[in-house]
């Protein structure tokens, strides 16, 4: 196929571009078209559509990349030139073989699925429900909430975080168009975009929530006492049937089997003896219940997991008493808290004289973790103030940069400072209780650098505070598996563009939200959560999705009916025809991946998009050295 | 030999991962050799065996396969498919008489730009180690010009 127009243009992906190629397809009948540009990741819809308007298939144009893939990584201006060559060659001994394809319409399944029942999925689960579609709302533990239902305040304007969140959860316990399974977990996901099917594995709670009103006289009633390591950051108690806290959504409680003393020694139900309900609620025969739902759209908001101080062995946490994770600070400031928001030393009734917040712990750490969790600054100000409002206590500081760069956060840092918040600037080295000089005993030492006067100084504090990094869930591998999706280096999920696309992901119907994309403060979580709500809403109301057409299909002709192609597909999209002998591939269910294709012995198998002749003409126009020859463009 | 022998690679990548981590070396202006010349498949698992035998036999000297780290492949498990016909495709090569190590298998996921950079750089002198190919009609001209009258042609090019 002889070129029969080539020229070169700054800006092809700007409308007077794309302008001049419609021009040139309808006026020189051109039946392809390459375009040497950026990555086919940006402009391929572009270029695609400017095909679609002169009437020419899409699938008919080909982009090829020699900006990312050459112009920007090669120094080399002669040899990158010819590499670029090469490539526009490839790209046109390709196109060539390319064929018509019509996009592939799938409907989508009006209902939506997030997972995670903190303020980002809560968030995202509201906003869906209230332009009028379903919303199933899945969470681990036994109510929605997640990690801001255990802060206290929240900055930089100091709401209470509880009045803030609880009408956001009571709405969505209560909203027509969610249904809540808590206590519940993801056991298995299956399908594709606008049409998922998820088991949902709803843990037994052993309390009939049909007749269970919610009074609470079952767990004070309940003889058992647990350390709560979830809600209460292993700071109090709870018993072994419990809801986390008051404001629970949904109020129901659950029984913890392993801790409960009827589920170990068989005698007890002292929480079935005091039931009032009639008939009575309590249930030890309850059974987990898997249920399975169909949904078109998943949102993860799955949040993230605080860093565990004790990795840091010189900040001796849990081997001093009086030091402190953040969380644990949170639960001590929170007036439902294990000491009704009193702040005292680990002995429940002394105040401190001296506190100390240290900044950064494992965070812009290359030891732990290279990235700044960005809210450790603002929470860390948040405790100083706090510690000096309800106390008589000296606060110092322990920071590396200070980090206040949203709306009114600056101007929070500037009212503790007259506050009078003291603030060192260096990395603290050691918490210790050895002491050296004459006035520490009994004290903590915080011995760190000050990097503004260029000494080492050790202030003596009674009770220290570490602001902890936040880190992707311990699971999120597995669950990112689950999903189809995957963690970057640091482990939080990759979203599908780090700037313009941060709440899509790389699989078609999965969004993310909230901490799961990367540590973050409340207002962007709540942005992230109403984001990805507002990209599904889109999506269903068009009632349906075009897909790639890159799909297998098989020549029955040709088959042999090995079956060899018959185990590769993870999506179980090829069929055998036992009476005919020969294989067939489920264009739905085929995902395009191209195993089989190249699998297939007899060449049966052939696949829109990356066809055989279309790669092998790739690797010919990649390789044809007479660069100088007529029909490659120079 | 005083020049540098410059070895011409093909470069199969995968949509989702090695072919944006190509990308976000971009991005991020790393610098790597221009002798790499990517082909962007959907998955690593599409990679048909004759691909890089064809490759090889048209004048590569070097054939880089690229794909999802284990257990992240976008289509589940298709990049184990890729990892055998890997092992196979070195054992067929070493038949044939090829240094098997002319092939290399790289997992590169869609945040490692970094990766994909120093990865194709090691590859492109391990392949300059092991000399042309010299199994199609010609190799080793790689990132150079063709012909004399053509590398002026384009140097005046390059510097308008």
């Amino acid at each position: 196929m002889p070129l029969r127009h080539k020229y070169c243009y700054k800006f092809m992906c700007s409308s007077l571009g794309q302008e001049l190629i419609e021009k040139d397809i309808k006026e020189l009948g051109l039946t392809r078209v390459v375009v040497a540009a950026c990555s086919p990741h940006l402009h391929e819809n572009t270029f695609r559509t400017a095909c679609a308007n002169a009437g020419l298939n899409p699938y008919l144009c080909e982009l090829v990349s020699i900006r990312e893939q050459v112009s920007w990584v090669h120094n080399d201006k002669v040899a990158a030139t010819t590499k670029s060559q090469a490539v526009v060659a490839g790209g046109v001994e390709r196109v060539i073989h390319n064929e018509s394809l019509e996009p592939l319409k799938v409907p989508i399944h009006a209902d939506t699925l997030v997972v995670g029942g903190g303020i980002a999925g809560i968030q995202a689960a509201l906003e869906i429900a209230d332009a009028g579609y379903h919303v199933y709302l899945v969470e681990r533990e036994p109510t929605i909430g997640g990690h801001m239902a255990q802060f206290d305040k929240t900055f930089p304007t100091l709401d209470c975080a509880a009045c803030i969140l609880t009408p956001k959860m009571v709405q969505a316990g209560s909203h027509p168009n969610i249904t809540l399974h808590t206590w519940s977990e993801v056991e298995n996901v299956d399908g594709y975009v606008g049409n998922f099917t998820v088991t949902v594995r709803k843990k037994a709670r052993y309390v009939n929530t049909d007749t269970c009103t919610g009074c609470g006289i079952c767990w004070e009633k309940c003889p058992k006492k647990v350390v709560d390591e979830v809600y209460e950051a292993g700071f109090g108690i709870r018993k072994a049937i419990y809801t986390p806290f008051p404001q629970a959504v949904p109020k129901y409680p659950v029984i913890d089997k392993e801790n409960c003393i009827y589920f170990i020694k068989g005698t007890c139900k002292a929480c079935e003896k005091f039931c009032p309900t009639e008939p009575n609620s309590i249930n030890f025969e309850q059974n987990d219940e898997v249920v399975e739902i169909q949904v078109g759209n998943i949102v993860l908001a799955t949040g993230y997991d605080l860093f565990d101080p004790e990795r840091i062995p010189q900040y001796n946490y849990k081997k001093l008493d009086n030091v402190f994770t953040s969380l644990e600070f949170e639960r001590m400031c929170n007036a439902s808290g294990p000491t009704d928001g009193k702040i005292v030393l680990r002995d429940g009734k002394t105040p401190p004289k001296a506190v100390g917040i240290i900044h950064c712990v494992g965070s812009r750490d290359k030891n732990y973790n290279a990235y700044c969790s960005s809210i450790c600054c603002m929470q860390s100000l948040k405790f100083a103030h706090l510690v000096m409002e309800r106390t008589d206590a000296e606060v110092y500081n322990f920071y590396i940069d200070m980090r206040t760069n949203f709306k009114d956060y600056e101007e929070f840092y500037q009212r503790i400072l007259e506050e009078g918040g003291h603030f060192v600037r260096g990395k603290v080295a050691e918490v210790t209780d050895a002491v050296r000089f004459p006035g520490e005993e009994g004290k903590l030492i915080i011995q760190a650098e000050d990097t503004l006067i260029g000494k080492q100084r050790r202030i003596p504090v009674d009770m220290v505070i570490l602001s902890s990094a936040m880190e992707p869930r311990h699971d999120a591998q597995e669950v990112g598996k689950q999903f189809g999706i995957a963690c970057g280096a640091s482990g939080w999920y990759i979203e599908r563009h780090p700037k313009l696309d941060p709440v899509a992901t790389m699989t078609d119907g999965i969004f993310i939200a909230g901490c799961v994309q990367g540590p973050k403060d409340i207002p962007a979580t709540v942005s992230q959560g109403a984001a990805a709500a507002a990209r599904i809403l889109g999506r269903i109301q068009q009632g349906e999705i075009a897909l790639e057409p890159i799909r297998a299909s098989v020549n029955e002709e040709q088959c042999s009916g090995c079956r060899i192609c018959n185990d590769l597909c993870p999506f179980n999209a090829i069929l055998f025809h036992e009476d005919k002998m020969v294989s067939e591939i489920n264009p739905a269910l085929c995902q395009g991946c191209g195993t089989c294709v190249a699998a297939c012995p007899a060449g049966a198998i052939s696949g829109t998009g990356f066809s055989n002749e279309q790669i092998m003409a790739q690797i010919n126009g990649l390789l044809l050295l007479d660069v100088g020859d007529e029909t490659i463009p120079a | 030999m005083t020049e540098q022998f410059e070895p011409t690679i093909i470069g199969f990548t995968c949509n989702w991962c090695s072919y944006r981590a190509a990308d976000l070396a971009g991005t991020a202006r790393l610098k790597y050799p221009p002798n790499i010349r990517l082909i962007r498949l959907m998955c690593s698992g599409r990679l048909d065996p004759s691909f890089v035998f064809k490759a090889l036999a048209k004048g590569a000297d070097g054939v880089m396969i690229t794909g999802c780290h284990p257990g992240e492949c976008h289509y589940l498990e298709q990049n184990y498919k890729a990892l055998r016909r890997f092992l196979l495709i070195r054992r067929t090569l070493k038949g044939f008489g090829i240094e098997p190590e002319r092939v290399k298998l790289v997992w590169a996921s869609a945040a490692e730009g970094v990766k994909f950079a120093s990865e194709t750089t090691s590859f492109v002198e391990e392949i300059r180690e092991l000399g042309p190919l010299n199994w199609g009609k010609a190799s080793g001209n790689g990132g150079k010009p063709a012909s004399e009258k053509e590398a002026e042609q384009l140097e005046t090019e390059v510097a308008a």
